[in-house]
């Protein structure tokens, strides 16, 4: 699958890999901002944004928006994370044209102000829905509490009353500041043209303004170390996070750091999963790495009945301490390895899938990665590796928290 | 579009369904076995699910640990998921993988250990099951709204409940699978990069000498009220509606689609549910619309979740959506749900799973499998004419509502 690049002289990056026999092309425009670059007083307004995205251009309203993509039947979304905001849309290749019109045209948002309070609902709506699930409140939580000061801790949705404070000024002087073309990357992956497609970039995003990039407080951490336990009376289990370093997102021990989340944690053959789902002493149980720029972090997490919640905190810290001590086996390592090569494999069949791929392995690691420089790296992971990541992140130094009935819960230190 | 699909019925009637991918690496299987919370023993609900957990348990030659870990080896993602009408013991891996992955799963299916000494373990996930159900909101309600929609066993939930958890033991889930596991109406289907020929052999060594049927006949018990209300104090009040459409195979099934894409289509966001609940009145984040069917009966079900003080305004329009539905359609609706059906079919090419799971529900309902031509010509024939015709035949009212949050709505 031949990889192709292209970057606009105002600094906007188009990449693509083209696969004639796929059915479909996928596009997503990927800016390089989210939560962790809000200030204070913008709190959520990356999210928001996304959202407002959606809401119409000087050419579309809302609902012309809505229409366009419907008409080409595309799969079209967008998200935020910490760090990124990916517009995306996969359509059937005589359609293209017409999604990279949409797309390129709703990343100038016009932000009406009508349009920003009515959306201001919906997003308290969101906040809402996720305020119902403990198990997502207690991540929310338990992130804040690792990352502390740290950029990284802040929320994604922000608060009820950030989001309400928020202005629809304030909200244009952010878009003016990270929405800008050098911030940008275009990845294209499937069945499509590449002249083609980087000719209907060109004339789309072409006029887009430059402006710096970047951004501040990108450094490591290992986590506050706090322990802390919230009580929710009116929920039923009780959710535990454990969160402890891991290596950045350009580390060369990323491999190795994600095939050790899945030794440890993944849901069939897992340590964990021996520990607590298969003796029936959790309802469920996970580990796993997620790489930001600059830093890394495993999280660790379980729900259970609240009378098990200190059992099993229990087992879960000597389980972290056993593999910080003594690693885990080639066996582990080699069954994690399948299932992750396997992963890959199927992941990349849909152009939607190694799209996302595409744009973050841009943005991470800095260049185009096929799906066999993919395969080769997990591959070429060995035992010395996870033992590099254990050493250099210790696994067992956590930041924890508990979300649930419970009104306390000890760490072992004190128990 | 050029699609190879295969199908074979052996004499004891497990049928097997594939269809050859070319263009992929990949492989995934569905195995469909008559063993869904339905036939759970009314004393024992939960069966299906405890059954399910066990299944993998130890199997043939291999322990649970050994299981699991050749599993892993093959790179096989995989899951065991209990309906209604069937159990589903799913995976996925390289193609390569296949053949080794199935000769396990012939273990699993027909020589399982069921070991006595993981029940309690497994009886007590199944528990915790039902108590997790309690910090999910959005899936209780729909819990809930089964059992106003259905008679039983058709309203039953695979998580069962804490007295049919209770009740099960390990005789009686052995007794469960040897009625249940049985080769007549079983259906296994296959997509990926395959070859036919060697995969029907390889189904009949591993299933040929594998006999028996079961009898799934259901006695359905009354027709439970319509409205209900769960109180529970939270952020947001959980709505669903839901009023009577028709199954696949029937006559307007297609036309029946059409409405229910006018009202929400997958993925879509110009539908009428979103542009007047969420874009119009910005009432709600999460708003939609589906066509829950069984083989003989289909509901269009409706959910809507909300902050409390403006849930009531939201079910007014919701409601008021559904009515208006008679009043008349758009060509350029109907033109933007034909888009998005035609892109959706052709995209589920690209996954192996998508398409192992089309094979066996299509047999299931109808028998038979689609052709996409078929498909893409039913979709092509949908008119605002043909649809308001099916609308007005079956309109949008005897309605069920079920709601949950702290207080309940009038409707």
């Amino acid at each position: 699958m031949p990889f192709h690049s292209h970057l606009l002289a105002n600094g906007l990056q188009i990449i693509g890999e083209t696969s004639p026999s796929a059915r479909s092309a996928a596009l997503g425009f990927f800016v390089r901002t989210g939560a962790r670059d809000e200030t204070p007083e913008e709190s959520g307004v990356t999210h928001f944004l996304e959202h407002m995205v959606f809401k119409g251009t000087s050419r579309r309203t809302a609902l012309d928006v809505n229409r366009d993509f419907d008409r080409i039947g595309a799969d079209y979304n967008a998200f935020t994370s910490e760090e990124n905001t990916v517009f995306h849309a996969a359509v059937l290749p005589e359609y293209l044209p017409q999604a990279v019109d949409i797309l390129a045209d709703i990343l100038r948002p016009s932000l009406r102000e009508d349009d920003f309070d009515m959306e201001k609902k919906v997003i308290l709506e969101e906040i809402g829905m996720y305020e119902d699930q403990p198990m997502w409140s207690a991540y929310d939580h338990a992130k804040r509490l690792y990352f502390a000061e740290h950029k990284l801790g802040n929320s994604i949705l922000g608060t009820p009353e950030s989001i309400t404070a928020l202005t629809r000024d304030q909200m244009y002087a952010y878009f003016q500041r990270r929405y800008v073309a050098p911030n940008i990357i275009v990845a294209a992956a499937g069945n499509f043209e590449w002249p083609r497609f980087v000719d209907l970039i060109e004339k789309h995003c072409g006029p887009w303004q430059k402006g710096a990039v970047g951004r501040e407080g990108v450094s490591e951490t290992r986590g506050s170390g706090r322990f802390e336990v919230l009580t929710r009376d009116k929920v039923m289990q009780e959710h535990v996070f454990l969160i402890s370093p891991g290596p950045p997102a350009d580390s060369p021990l990323r491999y190795a750091a994600d095939l050790l989340g899945m030794a440890i944690g993944d849901d069939s053959g897992s340590r964990l999963y021996w520990a607590l789902i298969d003796p029936g002493l959790a309802d469920s149980a996970d580990c796993s790495f997620h790489e930001y720029e600059g830093t890394g972090a495993f999280y660790t997490s379980f729900s259970c009945q609240p009378e098990q919640a200190q059992e099993d905190l229990r087992i879960v810290m000597e389980l972290l301490h056993d593999v910080q001590k003594n690693g885990i086996r080639e066996e582990e390592l080699n069954q994690a390895r399948s299932k992750v090569l396997s992963r890959v494999v199927r992941g990349s069949e849909r152009p939607k899938g190694r799209m996302m791929a595409l744009g973050m392995n841009w943005i991470y690691q800095h260049g185009y990665r096929s799906v066999d420089d993919e395969l080769r790296a997990f591959e070429a992971v060995t035992l010395a590796d996870i033992r590099q990541v254990l050493e250099r992140y210790p696994l067992d130094q956590v930041t924890a928290l508990a979300l649930g009935p419970l009104a306390q819960l000890h760490a072992e230190e004190h128990g | 579009m050029q699609v190879d699909v295969y199908q074979h019925t052996f004499a004891n009637g497990l049928t097997l369904l594939a269809e050859r991918m070319e263009h992929v690496r990949s492989a995934a299987f569905n195995f469909l076995v008559p063993a869904g919370c339905a036939f759970d023993p009314p004393d024992q609900l939960g069966m299906g699910s405890v059954l399910a957990d066990l299944l993998t348990r130890g199997a043939g030659p291999r322990d649970s640990r050994q299981l699991t870990f050749d599993l892993d080896n093959l790179g096989l993602d995989r899951g065991e998921g209990v309906g209604l009408m069937h159990m589903h013991l799913w995976g996925a891996t390289v193609a390569r993988n296949l053949p080794a992955a199935l000769e396990i799963y012939a273990d699993i299916l027909r020589r399982p250990h069921l070991p006595d000494e993981e029940l309690s373990a497994v009886k007590a996930l199944a528990y915790q099951d039902l108590r997790a159900l309690e910090d999910e909101p959005r899936s209780k309600v729909f819990v809930v709204l089964r059992k106003h929609l259905y008679p039983t066993p058709l309203s039953n939930d695979r998580r069962g409940t804490a007295e049919g958890i209770a009740n099960i033991t390990s005789e009686a889930v052995r007794r469960h699978h040897h009625r249940w596991f049985q080769p007549d109406g079983a259906i296994l289907s296959v997509a990926g990069n395959i070859e036919w020929q060697p995969l029907r052999d390889q189904v009949e060594r591993l299933f040929g000498d594998w006999n028996g049927s079961a009898d799934c006949t259901l006695n359905l018990g009354p027709q439970p009220p319509r409205r209900a209300h769960v109180a529970k104090d939270l952020e947001q009040t959980q709505i669903t509606v839901a009023y009577p459409s028709v199954p696949i195979g029937h006559p307007d099934y297609y036309a029946a689609l059409g409405a229910v894409h006018i009202l929400s289509s997958p993925g879509g966001m110009s539908s009428r549910l979103f542009t007047e609940i969420r874009e119009k009145r910005g009432l709600c984040y999460a708003v939609s619309a589906g066509h829950d069917m069984l083989k003989d009966r289909a509901n269009v079900v409706v959910y809507a979740g909300t902050t409390n003080d403006r849930a009531q305004e939201t079910l007014d329009v919701l409601l008021a959506e559904l009515r208006r539905l008679q009043d008349g359609i758009e060509a350029e609706e109907v033109e933007r749900i034909q888009a998005g059906i035609k892109s959706g079919l052709i995209m589920q090419q690209e996954s192996t799973r998508a398409r192992a799971s089309f094979l066996a529900s299509d047999w299931y309902y109808l028998g038979r499998v689609r052709s996409y031509q078929e498909i893409q010509s039913a979709i092509d024939g949908l008119s605002p004419a043909l649809i308001l015709d099916h609308v007005r035949r079956y309109p949008p009212r005897d309605f069920v509502i079920v709601t949950l949050g702290p207080k309940p709505l009038t409707g």
